[in-house]
């Protein structure tokens, strides 16, 4: 009876975690959400020992090669090989999602949720530079900040994740505002907790499950501008395998040799699906009513 | 331990200007220490406010409150949080659906900086009548009347003087609302705490309460003994008339 109660939750996490895996894969969409996840995080682990070719290395006299036993997906305008190029580039679209998430979940966690509690004029101020971010279309405010800080794959994902906070902010605000009069907040402001400590241990938790759904939801349109970005020139840099870049340079050759540009298109399609699927899945098994209903 | 409540001339305002609604108007009554003092009335009448300015957790009224004739304004927030607890309505609202029973009691030892925090969690939990057990429970996983009992530990844990109860029981099932009176009841006579308590109903006023204030619109009517119940004792129209209609529904007469 003396165990403190750090080592107890750890299990209990676990356990939360297995019980939302087993809901996710009841469902078809959301299992093919999360099998593509794990191909994704597989491959990227992997890649130097999927990687059939260096996906640096040129090949002059083997340019544009249709897909065929040598070179499974063929080879690019350069005699590169498109499946290794592929498999490495799942690297770079995971540290993209990684970085931005990192960078966005808790940005938008923490001035959503104090926005929303504190209310008043902190919360008016927070707000309207929140609509400010929101009234941008995020392609476009992407392109100003990576014109502005230079092109590079850093700077792309620091250009994403400053146009991808605001719909989590408000999101947290929303379920902050619901949540602030409630009497447990009350009862723990009766016990002397700090507003501070109420934010962190009262009303995040209650804010998370949304914000996680709202993340991974997010994930594809995340993609999908790292891509787009990747696509003008303004993102990852060649010679890096990163997949609008890819199809970017591909764009030249596209009326002869398909491949160039088809495969990588797959792949943003499946992942940015992928996540999709997943962020619906989630709802459902992050909402206890859901939970108990089936 | 116990400690007397004195409230003078409290006035709260919702609204600005002339739309502003007088919540209420200028209440004044005293509770002696060790007493339970009960505050009825119909919906709307003020009741449960009083309990949130006595709190400070509406804090923009006027007047005064003393509680052992300081004022609760110039106490720290420290030691206004060991002196008066609250209990509150809803015991399916009042706890944080995710946090366990041990979390609940926990946090308020840590941000009090109290030792001996597992004991103290121990014999929080054994007095409102749990098992030890119950500690690693979350809320979902608690009845109405277990989760009152955990609120009321929760209130218990920083060991006040002072009690607010804001209808513990009216959430509840008649017989689980015995047993949390009853609890109430023996934890008074134990510790010796003041209770100002909100209700609804009259019986368990008559149960629990040595005095008892009658409200209406925000003002104090008139202020009984509890034995003015049986006999209607009242004076002011509307005290009679609520009492009178509580005891023809409970079909005294």
């Amino acid at each position: 009876m003396t165990t403190v109660p750090q080592r107890r939750s750890l299990p209990g996490f676990l356990i939360a975690l297995k019980n939302i895996v087993a809901f996710l894969l009841r469902s078809p969409t959301s299992t093919f959400g999360l099998a593509v996840l794990a191909l994704l995080i597989l491959t990227a682990i992997l890649a130097p020992f999927i990687a059939t070719h260096d996906p640096y290395v040129q090949a002059l006299g083997n340019v544009l090669q249709p897909p065929g036993a040598d070179h499974l997906f063929g080879t690019d305008e350069l005699g590169r090989d498109i499946f290794s190029r592929l498999v490495y580039g799942a690297r770079i679209t995971l540290t993209i999602i990684f970085l931005v998430s990192i960078i966005v979940g808790p940005i938008g966690l923490i001035i959503g949720t104090s926005a929303g509690y504190l209310g008043g004029k902190f919360d008016t101020v927070m707000m309207r530079i929140t609509d400010i971010f929101l009234s941008f279309p995020s392609l476009i405010l992407s392109l100003a900040f990576v014109a502005a800080l230079g092109p590079s794959l850093n700077n792309a994902i620091i250009a994403i994740a400053l146009t991808s906070w605001p719909p989590i902010a408000r999101l947290a605000r929303a379920e902050a505002m619901t949540f602030r009069n409630a009497d447990y907040i009350a009862a723990a402001r009766l016990q002397g907790a700090s507003t501070s400590r109420i934010i962190i241990k009262s009303i995040m938790p209650m804010c998370l499950p949304s914000v996680l759904i709202r993340l991974t939801l997010n994930m594809a349109t995340v993609i999908l501008t790292a891509a787009g970005l990747g696509f003008l020139g303004l993102g990852a840099q060649p010679p890096m395998p990163e997949w609008g870049a890819m199809i970017a340079t591909g764009r030249r050759y596209m009326l002869d040799s398909w491949w160039l540009v088809t495969f990588p298109g797959i792949s943003i399609l499946s992942v940015s699906l992928a996540f999709n699927l997943l962020g619906d899945g989630l709802r459902d098994a992050l909402d206890p009513k859901q939970m108990n209903r089936r | 331990m116990s400690v007397s409540v004195e409230i003078r001339d409290l006035y709260i305002a919702f609204g600005s200007g002339p739309a502003a609604v007088k919540v209420l108007p200028g209440v004044s009554f005293k509770v002696k220490a060790g007493e339970c003092f009960g505050l009825v009335g119909e919906s709307g009448s003020g009741k449960s406010t009083v309990l949130r300015c006595i709190s400070l957790l509406t804090d923009f009224w006027k007047g005064e409150v003393l509680i052992d004739g300081r004022s609760v304004r110039d106490l720290a927030l420290i030691e206004r949080c060991r002196m008066l607890q609250m209990v509150f309505q809803d015991p399916y609202g009042s706890l944080h659906p995710r946090q366990s029973v041990r979390t609940v009691l926990h946090e308020p030892l840590v941000i009090h900086g109290l030792g001996d925090r597992e004991e103290r969690m121990q014999r929080a939990i054994t007095d409102v009548g749990l098992p030890v057990e119950f500690l690693d429970r979350f809320p979902h996983q608690l009845s109405g009347g277990q989760r009152q009992r955990v609120a009321i530990a929760r209130a218990l844990i920083l060991e006040p003087s002072l009690l607010l109860l804001d209808e513990p029981t009216s959430a509840l099932d008649v017989s689980v609302q015995a047993e949390i009176l009853n609890l109430l009841q023996r934890l008074r006579d134990e510790r010796g705490f003041t209770y100002i308590m909100v209700t609804h109903d009259l019986a368990v006023v008559d149960h629990m309460c040595d005095r008892f204030a009658v409200m209406l619109r925000g003002e104090v009517t008139e202020i009984l003994p509890h034995e003015a119940i049986a006999v209607n004792g009242a004076t002011h129209p509307y005290a009679r008339e609520l009492i009178g209609a509580s005891l023809d529904y409970e079909g005294i007469r």
